[in-house]
Parts: C-alpha cells; sequence; structure tokens
C-alpha cells in the first residue's frame, strides 16, 4: 500500500476517566507532603540529575499526580537520592522520601 | 471631658486612624519609635498600580492630623498597665499616659533577605532587596550596580520570605507581586536597554488595576516573566549573578546571569508588634501577627477589651487596606468609647 506519511496519532489527552492514580493515593498515605507541591520547580532546578538527563522531578509528580505512569519508571532510576530537593523545596515536601517509596511501590507491582 | 485614646505606631494606619478620631473628638495621642511619621511610606517612591508618589499620599495622611493630636516621636513604649477600664502607657522616658482605648498600629518590618542564604544577600555585592531598588529611584541617582556599571539585565526575584516553610512563613506578603511589576517597568523606563525578568511562582494580580500594570509590562515595557522559583544565585567573576531556575512551563532547567539580582522581600510582624503583643498579652496568629476576634467582621478587636488594632499588624496589605483598615478601627473605637448599642454585637 502507497505510504501517504500519514499514521494513526495516539491520544494525546490525560484521561482522567481511565488513569491509574493508585500510585499518587500510595504516596499521599505514606508521604502525605505531596499534596502540597505547587510545582514551583525549584527541586528541578537544584538536582544535578536533572542539568544533564531529562529527568524533571516537579514534572514527574505531576505525572503522577494525574495518574500518567507511563514512563515513571525508567525516569526515576535517574534520581541519586541525594535529597537537595528536600532541602530547597519551600513547601518542605519530603521529594525525597517520594522518590525513594515511588520505587518501593514500582518494584512491588512489577 | 472627652475620652481619650492612645495610638502605638506612627505609619499610616497609625496617622489615619489618628486623624479619624481626632475627627470625631477624641483625645489623640500618637506614639512613634522613629523621628519621622510616615513609617515604610517614607521609603517608597512610587507606589502600585499607578506609579504615584509616595510623598502625596504621606502628605495627605499629613494633612488629616490636626493640632489636637498630641504626637510623640522617638518614642517607645515600655509598658502598659490597666486598671478599671483605663489604659496606663509608659513609654522610655518614663513618662505615663492615661488612656480609655488603645489603638496598636506598630506594622510589619520586611523579611531580612540573608536568612535566605542560597541566594547571596549580604555576600554578593549585586544581590539587592526591593527596598533598596527603590531607595535608588528615591535618590534620583542613576541606577547601577555595586562596580558602577549600568546593568544590563536585572532579575526579580518573587517571594522571598514569604510562602515558604523553611523560612517559616508560610503566607503571602500580598504586594510584592505588584511590586515587581511595577519595578521591573521603571526600570525600563529609567534604562530602556536594561532586559527585566521576574522569577515567580504565582502572580498575584488581585487589586483594583494590577491586572492591568501587568499587561503593560508585558506589551508597552517588554518585561518577560518566566515561571519557576530560583533555587540559588552565585556570583561570577565580573560580579554579575549567575541564576538557576527551572522554566517550568517549558519543563526545562534555566540558567541567565543578571547584573542585579533583586530580591521581593515580603513582611513578617515587625520588633514593635511582638514587644506590644508581649507587654500586653495579646495574642498572636500562627503566622506571629496579631490575632483578631474574627477574620470576617471583628477585624479591629482583639482579645483585650479596649485594645484595637489596624493595619499590617494583623497581616500584610496594601496602602489602600491600610487606610481603610484604620478609618474602620476609628468608627469601631468610637462606637466602643461611645457605647453605641451596635457595639453589643460584638459580645
Ligand atoms: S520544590 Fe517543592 S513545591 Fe516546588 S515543585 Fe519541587 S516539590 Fe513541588
Ligand atoms: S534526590 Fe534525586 S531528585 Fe532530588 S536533587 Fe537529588 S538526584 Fe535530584
Ligand atoms: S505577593 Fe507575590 S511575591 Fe509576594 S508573597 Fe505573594 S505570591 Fe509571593
Amino acid at each position: 500500500m502507497a505510504d501517504f506519511g500519514y499514521k494513526i496519532q495516539e491520544d494525546r489527552q490525560i484521561n482522567y476517566d481511565s488513569n491509574d492514580r493508585t500510585l499518587f493515593y500510595f504516596l499521599k498515605r505514606v508521604e502525605p507532603s505531596i499534596s502540597l507541591c505547587i510545582g514551583c520547580g525549584t527541586c528541578s532546578a537544584t538536582c544535578t540529575a536533572g542539568q544533564f538527563t531529562q529527568f524533571d522531578l516537579h514534572k514527574i509528580m505531576l505525572y503522577v499526580r494525574r495518574g500518567e505512569k507511563v514512563h515513571i519508571a525508567n525516569e526515576i532510576k535517574k534520581c541519586m537520592l541525594c535529597g537537595k530537593c528536600s532541602l530547597v523545596c519551600p513547601k518542605g515536601i519530603n521529594t525525597r522520601n517520594i522518590i525513594f517509596q515511588t520505587r518501593k511501590f514500582i518494584h512491588s507491582n512489577k | 471631658m472627652s475620652k481619650s485614646v492612645i495610638v502605638i505606631g506612627g505609619g499610616i494606619a497609625g496617622m489615619e486612624a489618628s486623624a479619624y478620631l481626632s475627627a470625631m473628638g477624641f483625645n489623640v495621642t500618637l506614639f512613634e519609635k522613629d523621628e519621622k511619621l510616615g513609617g515604610h511610606l517614607l521609603n517608597w517612591e512610587r507606589l502600585f498600580p499607578t506609579k504615584r508618589l509616595g510623598s502625596e499620599v504621606l502628605t495627605f495622611l499629613k494633612k488629616g492630623m490636626d493640632d489636637k493630636i498630641k504626637v510623640h516621636t522617638n518614642s517607645n513604649i515600655t509598658k502598659i498597665n490597666s486598671e478599671n477600664g483605663k489604659y496606663f502607657v509608659t513609654n522610655d522616658n518614663n513618662e505615663i499616659f492615661e488612656a480609655d482605648a488603645l489603638l496598636i498600629t506598630t506594622g510589619y518590618d520586611l523579611f531580612d533577605a540573608r536568612r535566605k542564604e542560597e541566594y547571596g544577600y549580604g555576600i554578593y555585592d549585586n544581590v539587592i532587596t526591593s527596598a533598596e531598588l527603590e531607595t535608588m529611584f528615591l535618590s534620583g541617582k542613576p541606577i547601577v550596580n555595586k562596580q558602577g556599571k549600568v546593568p544590563k539585565r536585572i532579575g526579580f526575584v518573587h517571594c522571598v520570605g514569604s510562602r515558604d516553610r523553611k523560612v517559616g512563613n508560610v503566607y503571602c506578603s500580598k504586594v510584592c507581586c505588584v511590586t515587581a511589576v511595577k519595578q521591573a517597568t521603571e526600570i525600563r523606563e529609567h534604562l530602556p536597554e536594561c532586559e527585566t525578568y521576574c522569577f515567580y511562582m504565582d502572580l498575584r494580580m488581585y487589586g483594583a488595576k494590577f491586572e492591568e500594570l501587568y499587561n503593560e509590562a508585558q506589551e508597552k515595557y517588554g518585561v518577560t516573566f518566566i515561571r519557576g522559583r530560583l533555587s540559588e544565585a552565585n556570583e561570577t567573576i565580573d560580579g554579575s549573578l549567575l541564576v538557576k531556575v527551572e522554566d517550568t512551563l517549558v519543563g526545562r532547567p534555566l540558567k541567565m546571569t543578571v547584573d542585579l539580582l533583586v530580591l521581593m522581600v515580603g513582611f513578617e510582624p515587625s520588633k514593635g508588634t511582638k514587644d506590644i503583643a508581649k507587654i500586653l498579652n495579646l495574642s498572636t496568629n500562627s503566622n506571629g501577627f496579631i490575632e483578631v476576634a474574627d477574620e470576617h467582621t471583628l477585624t479591629n478587636v482583639t482579645n483585650l477589651k479596649g485594645v484595637f488594632v489596624a493595619g499590617t499588624t494583623t497581616s500584610p496589605r496594601t496602602i489602600t487596606n491600610t487606610i481603610n483598615d484604620a478609618r474602620a478601627a476609628a468608627a469601631e473605637i468610637a462606637c466602643y468609647l461611645n457605647l453605641y448599642t451596635i457595639q453589643s454585637r460584638n459580645n
């Protein structure tokens, strides 16, 4: 068949009716401070991993919140658990523990 | 004999409340710790959102202060006693003054930016506060950095000392967003070649004409707004500053050098406010400001009968709101002293 360069586009919408937010609810339980995030990005700005790779902590947390889990398992590996992000967060969020718990969750759900 | 009121703190709220109380026929004594009346207004060249001169507002306030008001400047309060519904106030000259009601208008202090070490205030030459930029405007001298160079790029950092659990202040200081927008446009007026950047978490443009000023900043003055909170600033070899921030809307880390970094410092309860709270045993709220009897309906009333509050003594607020609040406090005090029946609602 002739290739006209068209392909079926994936749906880009965040589908709040079908998304699976269990990871977020789990994190809310074990580290309630996650709810306080306003996405100011200070954590990402200070993160060493984020300077050289695509890794972006505040975005990951937002994806988790929205139930968009696709890339999280891969992304979260890039963190070195240095804890700098926790030091700078104006909301006093324990970001390091959020990452730690996310890894635990992903590991136990494999 | 007419009843008397002692007002403690001669800033905007203290002046305007004194004016109204005196006009209503009460004997007013006003104490101010500094040499001059006017408080922080003395240090501000132009006011948001209209950029009219602060001195015009001060002139207006002064016009309200009639000759009957007894003003004591350079005067600190050391002791306050109460007996049979009267208050006895001692100042640092050991003079004792008597009053039927007290109004506390001791206001706010600006956040000490040294406490946010990662921004380098007090360490790096070219990190200044919003108040210091205002002093530059007020001096009428050319805008230059510490090395005497005309800045080509200036960054404004919002929320310094506000909305920040790490420094213990979770509240928003309300005035610094619009002040940053105002100052960025003024820089563009003074130095049309200088780029200006505002680093913000949220832009709080709630007041009348604030949004218009913001629109003007974008369209007419070309101020750039970057949504992200600085993680740190570092001095470079020529004294400029390298700032690191996440551009959260793009979703990528951003770095930039600026010749001058302006920290938008927030409000904290002033030393005077804290001292008076201690002397009187006034309740304070979780933010350290004076607690009001009801957040909606009794905003000038405290936990002590006969002791009232106005202005930034209870929370950060704009000049407009401070003036309104001072007049409201004067009305509240008049009702209390004249035993108007509407007072019975308060109990
Ligand atoms: S610094 Fe804190 S509030 Fe800001 S984006 Fe990161 S986790 Fe959220
Ligand atoms: S703990 Fe991980 S996310 Fe936080 S700053 Fe360190 S590497 Fe970055
Ligand atoms: S007014 Fe703006 S800069 Fe000031 S504390 Fe509130 S959000 Fe931050």
